[in-house]
């Protein structure tokens, strides 16, 4: 029974059951809202910051303390300007496509369990409801560049539809792998399940997983749909003022979707020793943040080629062979001491990820550059 | 067991950015800290000693604007006596001629670079303006015994300590961290 049940129940006790279900129901929203919304605000400055420190810059530091209102006066100003619609752009959808692309993002977050029951929904098929969903928001990329009715748009749509339709299955691959350890779809006993956080039991899923998800919310090194350098801004370059805060948000709040799917998934959810769980929570997802912001700081952005060869020649092979041996050890070594099977699996994993390095190394390893 | 194409180059990348988190930022926060400048800048002015010119107009000739205008008058020695000494920085290009003309070392150029005005007349510098003080000080430019005087300009590659550079901070947090003037 989560938090927002017991209110219902409490509020229940007095008034029509038909209020005390609009009222849970809309202090419930309001609060993940504010989740989401207070996070993505600190996600932006953290990620500025950070960023900042990797190419040994400050960043913006001048507003408020350390410049932690900076994201507030991005905001202020996206408000304030004008919102351009291209002459020949297809009016509806273009109006259409942030709200598509922002509103499943705000979604996931029904199913994301900040703590042991401070959760909106505990659906019983929570984690099958995260991949449905997030799929959604390519939709709303794709109308978004096609509505721009600008060359660089669609190239960016085009690109983003590939991309998402090749990164979502070694996603849901490595999710299955959880979900065979755990039993159960539901996210709650997905964290509840991991007395051993399935990073050291499933280190191979982790990294498909962690790889997979950094594509599907477009963070740089495969943020080919933006990539500045060739398409300008990609799917957004003829949005401005309010629609393009709605994009803006919606990456950031997409980062902090799987940050916090990771977090449930692989790192174990609240679950922690001496802190409240839901520090933990934080902690957890601000590690992955920052785990991210590292890889877009260092690494350079793949070729479209690359990319897609690295989600069906690296990434889908791998899960594959990833679920075969979690199913396998399931099936055959039920009763098994975790600590052997973590350190098969981890061992497993360094072999596969060596092993299958070769694949993306010029001429199979055979040609000296 | 070569490691060259197993994602090695990944994990150095990724160390190499690791250590920047470690290091002093290269930002200089301009109106809070300044950097020492060179000793020899040609900053966006000039300045002018009263006792040491003689008012021979060597650097108004020297001057490829025609931007220095003096006036002078004889004295009661038979000398010059200045009555104008105006230089339209507004229109001088700095180049530094009118300095190394100079033969009794009477005009230097300025070390200072923020000398904006919001009025084209407030940038015409008069004899009186000219002159040295707190906030005029003269750089080395031409003038060796001055730029002997003055402290060294500070570089941005001097990060490490040992160095003899910057101190180390951790998140660059934005207090004043002494560099320079």
């Amino acid at each position: 029974m989560t938090l927002l049940d017991q209110f219902r129940l409490f509020l229940g006790g007095s008034w029509p059951d038909w209020a005390a279900y609009l009222v849970a129901g809309i202090v419930g929203i309001v609060l993940v809202l504010a989740f989401v919304l207070v996070l993505v605000i600190v996600f932006i400055w953290v990620e500025r910051r950070l960023l900042g420190r990797f190419q040994i810059r400050l960043g913006p530091n001048r507003l408020g303390p350390e410049g932690i209102f900076q994201p507030l006066a991005t905001g202020a100003k996206l408000l304030m300007k004008e919102d351009i619609v291209p002459a020949k752009a297809d009016k509806v959808l273009h109006w259409l496509a942030p709200v598509i692309v922002f509103v499943p993002v705000l979604m996931i977050f029904a199913v994301v369990p900040i703590e042991r029951g401070a959760i909106l929904t505990d659906l019983n098929v929570g984690i099958v409801y995260v991949v449905a969903i997030s799929a959604v928001s390519a939709i709303g990329i794709y109308a978004a560049g096609w509505a721009s009715n600008n060359k660089y748009a669609l190239i960016a749509a085009f690109r983003t539809v590939a991309q998402m339709v090749s990164y979502e299955l070694p996603i849901v691959l490595a999710i299955i792998g959880v979900v065979l350890m755990t039993g159960s779809l539901s996210m709650t006993k997905i964290v509840e399940s991991q007395s051993i956080p399935y990073i050291m039991l499933q280190p191979l899923g982790f990294v498909i997983f962690f790889l997979g998800t950094v594509a599907e919310m477009n963070r740089s090194p495969f943020d080919l749909l933006e990539a500045d350098s060739e398409i300008v801004a990609g799917y957004h370059i003829e949005y401005s003022g309010f629609k393009f805060a709605m994009f803006y948000i919606g990456e950031y709040g997409h980062a902090l979707a799987y940050a916090c799917i990771i977090t449930t998934l692989f790192l174990a959810g609240w679950q922690g020793p001496f802190l409240p769980p839901i520090i933990w929570f934080l902690i957890k997802v601000l590690a992955v943040f920052g785990f991210i912001v590292w890889m877009r700081a260092t690494l350079p952005r793949l070729r479209v080629d690359q990319l897609m060869s690295f989600a069906w020649k690296g990434l889908l092979p791998m899960a594959i062979v990833n679920l075969f041996m979690v199913a396998a050890e399931m099936l055959w070594l039920p009763e098994i001491n975790l600590w052997i099977l973590v350190v098969v699996n981890v061992t497993a994993a360094g072999v596969l990820v060596l092993l299958w390095s070769r694949l993306f190394s010029l001429g199979g390893g055979r040609v000296e550059v | 067991m070569k490691f060259e194409r197993y994602g090695i180059g990944i994990a150095k990348g990724m160390a190499l950015t690791f250590k920047h988190l470690f290091r002093a930022p290269i930002t200089v926060q301009y109106p809070e800290e300044k950097l020492n400048v060179s000793r020899r800048i040609r900053g966006n002015e000039l300045v002018w000693y009263l006792n040491r010119c003689t008012g021979c107009a060597t650097c108004a000739k020297a001057c490829p604007q025609g931007n220095i205008e003096i006036v002078t008058h004889v004295g009661p020695k038979n000398n010059y006596v200045v009555d104008k000494f105006e230089v339209d920085c507004g229109r001088c290009m700095f180049c530094g001629l009118c300095v190394e003309a100079c033969p009794y070392d009477a005009l230097a150029m300025g070390r200072s670079y923020e000398r904006s005005q919001y009025r084209r007349q407030d940038v015409i510098l008069s004899k009186e303006q000219l002159q040295p003080s707190d906030i005029r000080q003269p750089s080395g430019y031409a003038r060796p015994l001055i730029e002997a005087t003055l402290p060294k300009q500070s570089l941005l590659v001097n990060w490490n300590k040992k160095e003899g550079g910057q101190k180390l901070s951790w998140l660059g947090l934005s207090k004043k961290r002494g560099r320079g003037v």
